[in-house]
């Protein structure tokens, strides 16, 4: 696993819901090697941790890639403040991102609330081949919706108060399409019952390709410190892996809810 | 260019700057960074007798100007620590420090034994370790314990220095250092974390799910500082200090305490870098000061 560490400049920054940021963050060399699921694990001035964020987008061309985060505390508070022309601390790009077949035909993204950034880089890769599923509370924490259109992705957007979109959760089109066939993968990121949900939808639906990405308070971000277990299966054996650099992107099979 | 050389019980440090056990696994993640014959030496993760889980996550938590953890010495065990990681760290230009712990005496003499013939430069033993129910803390609470199991693993290491690791989480930190000295102990290493706790206000539950962690960063600093000097002039015998530092300062301020060496840990959440930063701003201190060596400065604090 290659990764770097730096100071890069904020080329764009936005605020694309209450409390959703966005920053396009010009650094050549991680675009370079960065993947879709992969994340930048960032320094906010006077915090001892560093805050992982998923990579939204990946500009190769530009040199450039794209953040999207939540203010979800004092730590991503703070890093809200930075403005365009900031120099951004980063540790990236990390862990292990999702698995690319351009062989696929048909797959399904499926984001919910701030796990849908991660998408958008995979709605990026597949095009019109790939159909995104976001949900989100409510009409007010929507985003992203003009870029996954961009992408040529079908687009279906759902808010659990129905004030945006289909009204209900995003397992309802996911099942409508599953019932359809002819899936060859699926990719998930957001809270754990959504994903546990959509493992065990794929899984009854003979899905073989299922990935998740999954969100545990993390350390060092590079696999040495062990902080950011999970319970996974390895041949048959119950294993804490970890968040940051064998995820976070697991085979859903691989997961113990 | 100042000589940051120094001399550990018999062992030579290049520099005295060890990323500490837990922080930095078996240094091949960062090596991505930078060379990791560029450090002092490197406290490898602590290994127990066989392969462990550890505890449930979370496990870690922010805190005020440092952080908690309870990892709870997820490891896997000391036969895979000597056949696949320490003949990797051997080749790496630096001085190796194994911690090991245990949950019974028996357990770390076990261990100690499996790598008293191997080429490793020296043992840590963790004795402090608050993260586990059963050994850890409880050896290293006790001063009769802490140096009936020095004296036993230093029994089946003649020839190994041996590091016994303290815990600050005592009412006199210099009692145990002085037992562990009598047990045969070739230095000491401190301060292991310090024991903490917090609790998400909405949710009612504890951020950490072993409830209680070690804590540790530049909130802790003043803390380590304190019982460094206390040891340091409580036994004869080096002490490797550590406790947030987090800056070349910080360093040389520990080692006025009476730190022959120090570990770096937390810092290298903040900044992967923080070792090799540490060590330049240490050398520019010297050169700035006009101090030939760092061994000048071990223990030179002048109290009031």
């Amino acid at each position: 696993m290659k990764y770097t560490q730096g100071k890069y400049i904020i080329k764009n920054k936005s605020a694309i819901a209450k409390n959703t940021y966005s920053y396009t963050v010009r650094c050549p060399e991680v675009a370079d090697i960065a993947q879709p699921g992969q994340f930048a694990h960032i320094r906010v001035d006077g915090f001892t941790l560093r805050r992982p964020v998923s990579i939204c987008e990946i500009d190769k061309k530009c040199g450039t890639i794209r953040i999207v985060f939540e203010i979800r505390g004092n730590g991503t508070e703070e890093l809200s403040k930075l403005n365009e022309g900031s120099l951004i601390d980063m540790l990236a790009p990390l862990g292990h991102g999702f698995t690319l077949n351009s062989k696929f035909k048909k797959v399904i993204l499926i984001g919910g609330g701030i796990g849908t950034p991660p998408m958008l880089s995979l709605a990026q890769y597949y095009g019109e081949k790939s159909v995104a599923i976001t949900g989100f509370r409510g009409a007010g924490s929507v985003i992203l919706q003009e870029d996954f259109k961009n992408s040529g992705a079908e687009n279906i957007v759902c808010t659990d108060d129905g004030s945006y979109g289909i009204h209900g959760f995003v397992t309802q089109p996911f099942g409508d399409i599953l019932k359809k066939g002819g899936i060859d993968a699926v990719y998930a990121c957001g809270p754990m019952p959504m994903l546990k949900k959509i493992s065990e939808m794929s899984k009854e639906n003979n899905i073989a390709n299922c990935e998740i990405s999954l969100e545990e308070r993390m350390g060092c971000g590079i696999g040495a410190c062990l902080v950011c277990a999970c319970k996974t299966k390895k041949n048959d054996e119950e294993y804490f892996a970890h968040v940051c650099k064998e995820g976070p992107v697991f085979n859903a099979e691989e997961v113990i809810w | 260019m100042s000589d940051l050389s120094v001399n550990v019980c018999g062992v030579n440090f290049k520099n005295p700057i060890i990323p500490a056990s837990g922080v930095f696994g078996y240094g091949r993640e960062y090596e991505e960074l930078f060379p990791l014959s560029a450090l002092g030496g490197i406290a490898t993760k602590g290994t127990t007798i066989t392969r462990r889980n550890g505890n449930p996550s979370p496990r870690i938590a922010e805190t005020p100007s440092g952080m908690l953890n309870s990892v709870g010495l997820q490891n896997p065990g000391i036969d895979k620590f000597i056949d696949t990681e320490l003949p990797n760290l051997l080749k790496k230009n630096t001085v190796i420090l194994a911690n090991i712990a245990g949950s019974t005496i028996d357990e770390c003499v076990k261990i100690a034994e499996k790598l008293s013939s191997t080429d490793v430069h020296m043992i840590e033993l963790n004795i402090s370790c608050p993260n586990v129910k059963q050994g850890g803390a409880a050896f290293g609470t006790c001063p009769e314990t802490a140096g009936e199991i020095t004296r036993k693993v230093k029994n089946v290491l003649p020839d190994k220095p041996l590091v016994v690791k303290l815990s600050p989480n005592v009412t006199n930190i210099t009692d145990i250092a002085k037992s562990v000295e009598a047990g045969g102990a070739d230095a000491v290493s401190l301060i292991n974390t310090v024991l903490g706790m917090r609790i998400d206000i909405n949710t009612g539950r504890p951020i950490l799910k072993n409830n209680v962690g070690g804590m540790s960063g530049p909130a802790v600093f003043p803390l380590a500082v304190r019982m460094v000097w206390q040891t340091a002039n409580a036994v004869k015998i080096p002490v490797i200090g550590m406790g947030g530092v987090s800056s070349g300062k910080d360093a040389i301020e520990m080692m006025m305490a009476g730190a022959s060496a120090i570990q770096v840990g937390a810092a290298i959440f903040t900044d992967p870098f923080a070792p090799i930063k540490i060590i330049q701003e240490m050398n520019d201190f010297l050169d700035t000061k006009k101090i030939k060596s760092i061994s000048d400065i071990i223990g030179s604090v002048k109290p009031w």
